[in-house]
């Protein structure tokens, strides 16, 4: 099935709504990181990544592996258009026996293939699932989302290197470089620089793009998606809060839920 | 041709188990850079392309041993304990929390490993792993339970931490009587009444030197090899401590949050007998022998047999 990228763009504006609702009858949540994140999720799941909803387990389903777990919305909102979640599920986001835990979890959701909440382990897992497919002899895709403060974790840099090393050339990591965390901007905490750079360092493939433009998103997945035994990064400058002005480029909206009038312009901006 | 020795190493035995579970195409040995100490090093020579070479890198290992895990491979990752414990949070996130089936192997256990000193002995990582939900803990008295303990991890539904250590110490277990090992049950070494000592590691060997003392002196001592410290052996303590009605806990590690502490949580609800705990008393230790270390420490036989005659005198 071939996806236009409006239609993809429409996917995505849902997801925003879905994303803003969800945070918002938890009280609490990752707005900023969801809403940053979620135009390259969309374009990965709508045009590349290989999976079966009726079968989550599949054991050759493409792994996309969520090492920034907090932005959880952004994953519960996608999980929903392709059909593995309902909408009762994510609106009970963050309550007790919910199925859509704080973090996602892959002990909780059908459909998640980690359980994250600790930054710098994603890349980690992936390269895990990166050497298992290799030994099933399958040409199953690794997908790694982590953020761009936590490219601070010493542990991400260790698995950059082992990837370089093992020629994990099924292994693709996109970089949500939208350059605010927890508590405040990345260049004030500690800033990380020239990235592109860092990783060509350590002998990754990098492809710099803006993650908020779908046909970069769709040219970059298209690129990452072959193996030529080099590891792949797509560097993705987004904006933290993208789609909601008064959340755009706020270190505020990094952990917190919009109140009743929030949500209430945050649905009219994105209707 | 020789006896065979009566010697042995529990890491030696874990790098013979691997060598035997090679048949099951999907176990999968996992290094940072101390395959040669651990022992994980004959299955590389043997099998390179199941072998991973993660470097020293602890934490990227634990979650690399995840990943395969979570793809249906069982990952057997290895390093020296207590650089198993620089990838605690790993374990307790990446590993324990979704429950995979990744076995972790911490080398050189203990006091017992000697020279290298303080920064090498880990003696909190029995502790520390108990205290994770779904993990099982491991540690074997000699090469040869260690080796078929291994074996039968790879038919565990969850993550495990098992200990080695480096030297070898009097063997607890003949190619006969290691038939009776298994995951979760405490093995009964002697039988007596009078005083039960309940022992891991290489505390094993000297809790047995430690019953032939006793015994001499006419006291009936039963001795446990109580191998794997979670799950514990409950219905086993609740029977000795019917039965001697005290109790001498005997481990390589701090006695804080080990062996004696599991056995004396469980007692606390159940059965309130006297226990005296051999162990490091919240210290750290320092280069030289194992032997020299232990009497420092007060990790020795007659330790132990003093331990059991002033928990008897508390009855």
């Amino acid at each position: 099935m071939i996806i236009s990228n409006q239609e993809l763009e429409n996917m995505a504006n849902r997801c925003r709504i879905n994303i803003v609702k969800m945070i918002h009858a938890a009280k609490a949540g990752h707005p900023g990181g969801s809403l940053s994140a979620i135009d390259l999720i969309t374009g990965l799941y709508g045009t590349s990544l290989n999976f079966d909803v009726n079968n989550p387990n599949w054991d050759d389903r493409d792994r996309f592996i969520m090492s920034k777990g907090h932005a959880s919305p952004a994953i519960y909102s996608i999980l929903h258009e392709v059909g593995f979640l309902e909408e009762s599920d994510f609106m009970s986001f963050r309550k007790l026996g919910s199925i859509c835990q704080g973090h996602v979890d892959m002990k909780w959701t059908n459909g998640v293939d980690f359980s994250a909440g600790s930054l710098g382990m994603g890349l980690s897992f992936g390269l895990g699932c990166s050497f298992a497919a290799k030994l099933d002899d399958s040409d199953r895709k690794i997908w790694v989302m982590v953020g761009d403060g936590e490219t601070q974790e010493g542990q991400l840099w260790e698995a950059i290197m082992a990837a370089d090393f093992h020629n994990a050339g099924n292994l693709k990591m996109i970089i949500d470089r939208n350059r605010i965390q927890n508590d405040d901007f990345v260049s004030k905490q500690m800033e990380i620089g020239d990235l592109s750079n860092k990783l060509k360092s350590f002998r990754w493939e990098v492809k710099e793009i803006n993650g908020h433009n779908m046909k970069e998103i769709i040219e970059s997945i298209k690129w990452a998606e072959i193996d030529n035994g080099r590891p792949k990064a797509i560097l993705a400058n987004t904006i933290k809060g993208k789609g909601i002005s008064f959340m755009e480029n706020n270190p505020s909206f990094h952990g917190m839920a919009p109140n009743d009038e929030q949500l209430k312009l945050a649905m009219e901006e994105l209707s | 041709m020789s006896s065979p020795s009566i010697y042995g190493a529990s890491r030696d035995g874990y790098g013979n188990a691997l060598l035997r579970l090679a048949a099951n195409p999907d176990v999968i040995v996992l290094e940072a850079d101390l395959g040669k100490s651990t022992k994980s090093c004959h299955f590389r020579k043997e099998y390179p392309d199941r072998t991973i070479s993660l470097g020293i890198a602890e934490q990227n290992m634990m979650l690399v041993a995840a990943g395969l895990a979570s793809s249906g491979k069982i990952p057997f990752a290895s390093t020296f304990a207590i650089f198993t414990e620089r990838g605690f949070e790993q374990i307790r996130n990446g590993i324990a929390r979704p429950g995979l089936n990744a076995h972790i192997c911490g080398s050189h256990g203990g006091i017992h490993t000697g020279s290298d000193g303080s920064s090498a002995q880990s003696i909190e990582d029995l502790a520390i792993y108990r205290t994770l939900p779904n993990m099982t803990v491991i540690h074997p008295s000699d090469d040869l339970s260690a080796e078929e303990l291994t074996m039968q991890l790879v038919n565990l539904d969850g993550p495990s931490y098992m200990r080695t250590i480096r030297n070898k110490v009097q063997r607890t277990y003949d190619a006969k009587t290691k038939e009776n090992i298994k995951i979760g049950k405490g093995n009964v070494i002697k039988s007596g009444d009078d005083v039960a000592i309940v022992a891991c590691g290489v505390m094993v060997s000297k809790s047995i030197e430690a019953a032939k003392i006793l015994n001499d002196e006419g006291i009936k001592v039963t001795v446990i090899d109580m191998h794997t410290i979670k799950p514990l052996d409950t219905e086993l303590i609740d029977s000795i401590s019917s039965k001697c009605k005290c109790i001498v806990t005997a481990e390589d590690h701090s006695v804080i949050g080990g062996l004696g502490s599991a056995i004396a949580e469980h007692n606390s609800k159940t059965n309130l007998v006297p226990i005296e705990m051999i162990g490091v008393k919240d210290r750290f230790g320092e280069s030289g022998d194992s032997e020299e270390l232990f009497e420092i420490m007060n990790l020795t036989t007659l330790d132990i047999v003093n331990a059991a005659k002033e928990s008897m005198a508390r009855k």
